[in-house]
């Protein structure tokens, strides 16, 4: 299914990452996945939560840059194989995956996948 | 229309054989009257014998507002006291002011330049001048006043505030020129927008704005003429050399006349003290060539510019001083190169999508200077894209290695995460000075 991801601009500073779980766990925002993408100076944490309205206020209101993306989220059962058949759709279909991550909770696994038509690749995985 | 035609036409070689004899005199003076001066000239090794022309100014020692402060307040007057007839102050913040003392001819040389300015903005005797600088030991009031009053026009001196009353005033007696810092026109032109009885083209019959004792910039001039519906124009001083009228700006708008057969201006590198070369960037540097009361020589403003020599389309022949840029005590000298926060600001605000705020950081590390520039994006530019995130960065870089000559390190930092300072922003960390 589509869903919105939350983008936080970070200084690549030590510590930055880790503020930001804090404030979100004291506001009571669960994180379902994120991941970190980092240059030389800055990072982009990229985060699927429980309740993103939640998440943007208390992250707003401490002055972080936040944004919202559209990006396809999927689960799966947690054994080999089941990834790999996922993707081969995508490349299939001619569609190219501008990044990905995933994050596994038990038996299932949750994917979040971005490309540039979201929409196309939500019906083409969805199959 | 010139107030001194002769003297502001007058051919440059002429001019210059004029700053000759002027500046000879003025040294043979100094040196003979005044301790500070002979001090300073046996130190540098330099006798007034040695001053023939406006050429070998550059023998002579250069001086600071230190020097002032050190001899404050007669030990770098050149008359004696029954020859002073005014006294003017700076305005430090802290310590000592700088005290300024005038003779009668001092007072009448600065009345001149400032009715030099005024009739090359195309003020008359037929104008009705509202003098809304401060009058007082500040040097804007009384000197805008006597300058105003030696072409014949009417004097109208409100000085500063009470801002309901100047409008009053101007729009009864029919103000025609302004005369107030560009900051305090700001003020007044939305005040009067903002006042019902007012309308701005039927009550307001001004012409034009004498603007300055600040620096501002042709941003500030465009608003001032649209909210004010006049022209704007610069005139420019420093109670240490005069006071406001050392020059101003003629029609055209296209740099500030400075009277150089009473003001000789020279613009040096700051580090180095060699002049640099014509129209280059760098420090000004004033020596009064007729002042009695306190003279000054080779007096380093600290304020940066540069000088263009090229005759105006408004006939006159004196030098042309571009806006001032910064202060020199500012510069910073990385990897060789002189770098003004200035530049760095003009150039971040050229691109829309950064806030403008900015940090310089500098250091030294295996001896070799770093630099870094931290900077915000406006809020909407941040987001999951960081291809665009970093495109914007390379096109900062590449116009500040194209301005500066020498390639910053920027960091996009978080939005509101450089701190904002009131007053004169804080922009610059030199760690190279923490550990030498
Ligand atoms: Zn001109």
């Amino acid at each position: 299914m589509i869903i919105q991801q939350l983008s936080i601009f970070l200084n690549n500073e030590i510590g930055r990452f880790t503020e930001v779980t804090r404030i979100l766990a004291e506001a009571g925002v669960n994180l379902q996945a994120f991941t970190l993408s980092e240059v030389s100076d800055f990072g982009i944490l990229r985060l699927i939560t429980d309740d993103n309205d939640k998440a943007i206020a208390t992250l707003q209101a401490h002055s972080y840059a936040v944004s919202t993306t559209d990006v396809v989220y999927i689960e799966l059962p947690d054994h080999p194989g089941t990834l790999a058949k996922s993707i081969e759709k995508l490349s299939d279909a001619g569609i190219s995956v501008e990044y990905m991550y995933a994050f596994s909770q038990g038996n299932t696994a949750s994917v979040v996948i971005r490309t540039n038509d979201v929409r196309q690749c939500n019906d083409v995985i969805c199959q | 229309m010139y107030y001194n035609e002769k003297i502001e036409t007058m051919d440059r070689e002429s001019l210059r054989k004029l700053q000759g004899e002027r500046l000879a005199n003025i040294v043979k003076h100094t040196y003979e009257n005044v301790e500070f001066y002979r001090k300073r000239m046996d130190e540098a090794g330099v006798k007034p014998s040695d001053i023939r022309s406006i050429d070998d100014i550059s023998k002579l020692p250069f001086m600071q507002k230190q020097d002032l402060r050190d001899y404050y307040p007669f030990g770098t007057f050149a008359a004696p006291m029954k020859d002073i007839v005014r006294f003017h102050a700076s305005s430090g913040t802290t310590g000592k002011p700088i005290v300024a003392g005038y003779t009668q001819k001092d007072l009448d040389n600065w009345s001149e330049g400032v009715a030099r300015c005024l009739t090359a903005y195309g003020a008359t005797k037929e104008d009705i001048i509202q003098v809304s600088y401060g009058y007082g030991l500040f040097t804007g009031g009384l000197g805008a006043h006597d300058g105003a009053t030696r072409i014949g026009a009417a004097v109208l001196p409100t000085s500063s505030g009470n801002t309901s009353k100047q409008i009053m005033l101007m729009k009864d007696l029919g103000t025609t020129v302004l005369c107030c810092t560009p900051s305090y026109a700001l003020f007044l032109a939305e005040s009067i927008e903002n006042d019902p009885e007012t309308n701005l083209k039927e009550d307001i019959k001004l012409r034009f704005g004498v603007f300055g004792a600040e620096p501002w910039t042709e941003n500030m001039r465009k608003e001032l003429e649209a909210k004010l519906n006049i022209k704007a124009y610069d005139i420019y001083g420093l109670t240490e050399v005069s006071g406001p009228g050392v020059g101003g700006e003629c029609e055209y708008q296209d740099g500030t006349h400075l009277w150089e057969d009473l003001f000789y201006p020279e613009i040096i590198d700051p580090v180095t003290l060699q002049p640099v070369e014509p129209g280059q960037q760098g420090e000004l540097v004033f020596t009064t060539l007729t002042k009695e009361g306190m003279p000054v020589i080779r007096y380093r403003t600290r304020d940066l510019t540069h000088l263009n020599y090229e005759k105006c389309r408004c006939g006159r022949t004196m030098v042309r001083m571009g806006r001032i840029m910064g202060r020199s005590d500012d510069m910073l000298i990385i990897r060789g190169v002189n770098v003004f926060p200035s530049q760095i600001e003009s150039v971040i605000l050229e691109i829309p999508e950064f806030t403008g705020q900015y940090f310089v950081t500098v250091d030294r590390v295996n001896n070799i200077d770093t630099f870094q520039v931290d900077v915000e994006l406006r809020p909407e530019y941040y987001g999951d894209d960081m291809g665009r995130m970093l495109r914007l960065k390379d096109r900062l870089v590449g116009r500040l290695v194209s301005v500066l000559g020498i390639r910053p390190e920027i960091r996009i930092v978080e939005p509101n995460s450089i701190t904002r300072s009131q007053g004169k922003a804080k922009h610059v960390l030199d760690k190279r000075l923490l550990n030498p």
